[in-house]
């Protein structure tokens, strides 16, 4: 297992009040297609068939049977695990994951196009760039977070600041008394695909009007 | 694909130079023109294969750079034992075409080129046997099917060049050593193919987003046109098609190769048999081919769970 750092930033969604917006993914975008990173490109945008590189993607699901069934929009993005398997695979060190904060960074300038992080990450986070042929993926807005020139209120990763529900928490799970760890204590925050072992760093808070439904249905 | 091509055509190369080196180390007398056309068929293949696993790079240029984390990646071990191997084999052919005969042509070489080949087909099968959470892949038989398709393929080609090259004596047991490797190659491959058939798959859609209600469905995967997601991990073919290639890739990778050895194996020392091995070849050929496709369809990724419905 792999060593754990002191600090380790991370995301925590609110699955009660995400509305679906995708305000989140087109923040996304047009953050870290501006960035010195190079852009984030799309083939035939405006066709019959777009597609393009994202970092975060929001889908919708529903539970239950009719007529008490719910709406879950669930926003995915890269869970920056502490024992990320995308890591390890990479053969040129150019997927890794930072000691001062944790957040899992790909280094364009190494990247192969290999592909094989993407197939070693069970949450399907990673999107290729067909452009640029690099690897790319959720920084967590790092050249963003750190930015002494922007005021500190802006210093969030763009989806959060962009979020109009305020469903995105952004902070150091490790501190006990951040954010981010009050509310997956208080609130039953839950990690994706646990049978893994991935140990995610970003956690979901559950809705609750679900959870209840799910315990009548036990019951 | 490029993958395929590459881990199949490396496999046969493997096979053969398998064939020769234990043959030397044997004592087993094979003609100079035998090993000089069986190490320089296996150095055409081993080539081509690197070639392919280039090609399978969005970054070409920046190959280089995959060797650097030996100490953690199996992709990046195998970037350094398959060139690493290619330099024996070629070394080898070098001495076999302009040296005498000497314990370093004769009994180093053939050990380094079979600790080499054993440990390229053990990166090989790792770097898919390691990946935790595609559970049609880690197993110790992802191994075995490697090491085994390898050992047929090549023993069968091995076989054919025999019987090409005139050498009548050894058609005969390098027939049966090849059927033996078929057959072997083929109980592990279908014992693997049942497996991950009745595999039940560890993530479902309520691990994936942690929802416990049920049923739950997607409504919308996030976007209309696909992307990456749904383009890398998924092959779009019908359970037919995946039924049909199942039964190819068994049927002529090592049912149909195993009969057409017959002919060498119970006939006499004639050239007869080699328009029938070269045919065994061939068909072998196209049902390893499948067999390697087949293997990486046979994979569900769990990330799949993600990406269901397009609205």
């Amino acid at each position: 297992m792999a060593q754990t750092y002191a600090k380790q930033l991370a995301l925590v969604i609110d699955l009660n009040v995400c509305v679906g917006c995708h305000a989140c993914v087109t923040s996304c975008k047009q953050w870290n297609t501006s960035g010195s990173a190079g852009p984030l490109s799309d083939q035939d945008p405006y066709g019959e068939t777009p597609s393009g590189t994202f970092f975060n993607r929001v889908q919708t699901y529903e539970a239950g049977v009719f007529p008490a069934t719910e709406t879950v929009h669930f926003p995915k993005s890269c869970l920056h695990c502490e024992d990320p398997p995308c890591v390890p695979v990479c053969p040129t060190g150019a997927s890794y994951k930072r000691k001062e904060d944790g957040i899992v960074l790909v280094d364009y300038d190494k990247c192969i196009a290999c592909k094989y992080c993407a197939w070693a990450c069970p949450y399907g986070a990673r999107e290729i760039d067909e452009e640029r042929q690099v690897m790319t993926k959720c920084t967590l807005c790092v050249d963003r977070i750190y930015d002494e020139s922007i005021p500190v209120a802006e210093r969030r990763p763009a989806c959060v600041t962009a979020c109009p529900t305020n469903a995105r928490l952004f902070g150091d799970v490790k501190d006990p008394q951040s954010e981010v760890s009050v509310a997956i204590r208080e609130r039953g925050g839950y990690a994706l695909m646990p049978e893994w072992q991935t140990r995610p760093a970003n956690q979901y808070l559950p809705r609750s009007i679900t959870e209840t439904i799910a315990a009548v249905q036990a019951e | 694909m490029s993958v395929v091509f590459f881990t199949t055509l490396a496999g046969v190369g493997q096979g053969v130079v398998m064939a020769i080196a234990l043959s030397a180390l044997a004592g087993v007398t094979l003609s100079a023109s035998l090993v000089v056309s069986g190490l320089a068929v296996s150095l055409t293949l081993l080539l081509i294969a690197l070639g392919a696993s280039f090609l399978h790079l969005g970054r070409p240029g920046r190959a280089w750079r995959a060797v650097m984390m030996w100490r953690t990646s199996w992709l990046s071990r195998e970037v350094i034992v398959l060139p690493a191997f290619i330099a024996v084999v070629a070394l080898w052919l070098g001495m076999h075409l302009w040296q005498e005969p000497g314990p370093l042509r004769d009994i180093v070489l053939p050990l380094v080129a079979i600790a080499l080949c054993i440990g390229l087909w053990y990166c090989t099968a790792m770097i898919y046997a390691c990946i935790r959470f595609i559970q049609e892949w880690a197993h110790p038989l992802t191994l075995v099917n490697y090491t085994l398709i390898g050992l047929s393929s090549g023993l069968v080609l091995f076989t054919a060049l025999c019987a090409l090259n005139g050498d009548a004596a050894l058609v005969r047991p390098a027939a049966g050593w090849a059927l033996f490797f078929t057959v072997l190659a083929a109980v592990a491959r279908i014992v693997a193919i049942a497996r991950n058939v009745r595999l039940k798959p560890k993530s479902t859609l309520h691990s994936a987003i942690g929802v416990k209600t049920a049923p739950l469905r997607q409504k919308s995967m996030g976007m209309t046109g696909g992307s990456f997601n749904t383009r890398e991990f998924m092959h779009g073919k019908t359970i037919a098609f995946l039924s049909g290639i199942r039964y190819f890739a068994i049927g002529a990778g090592f049912v149909a190769p195993a009969m057409l050895l017959l002919p060498a194996l119970l006939g006499g020392g004639e050239t007869g048999p080699g328009g029938w091995l070269l045919l065994a070849v061939l068909v072998q050929s196209a049902g390893v081919l499948a067999d390697r496709w087949y293997f990486f369809a046979q994979a569900r990724h769990p990330q799949n769970l993600y990406y269901q419905i397009v609205s």
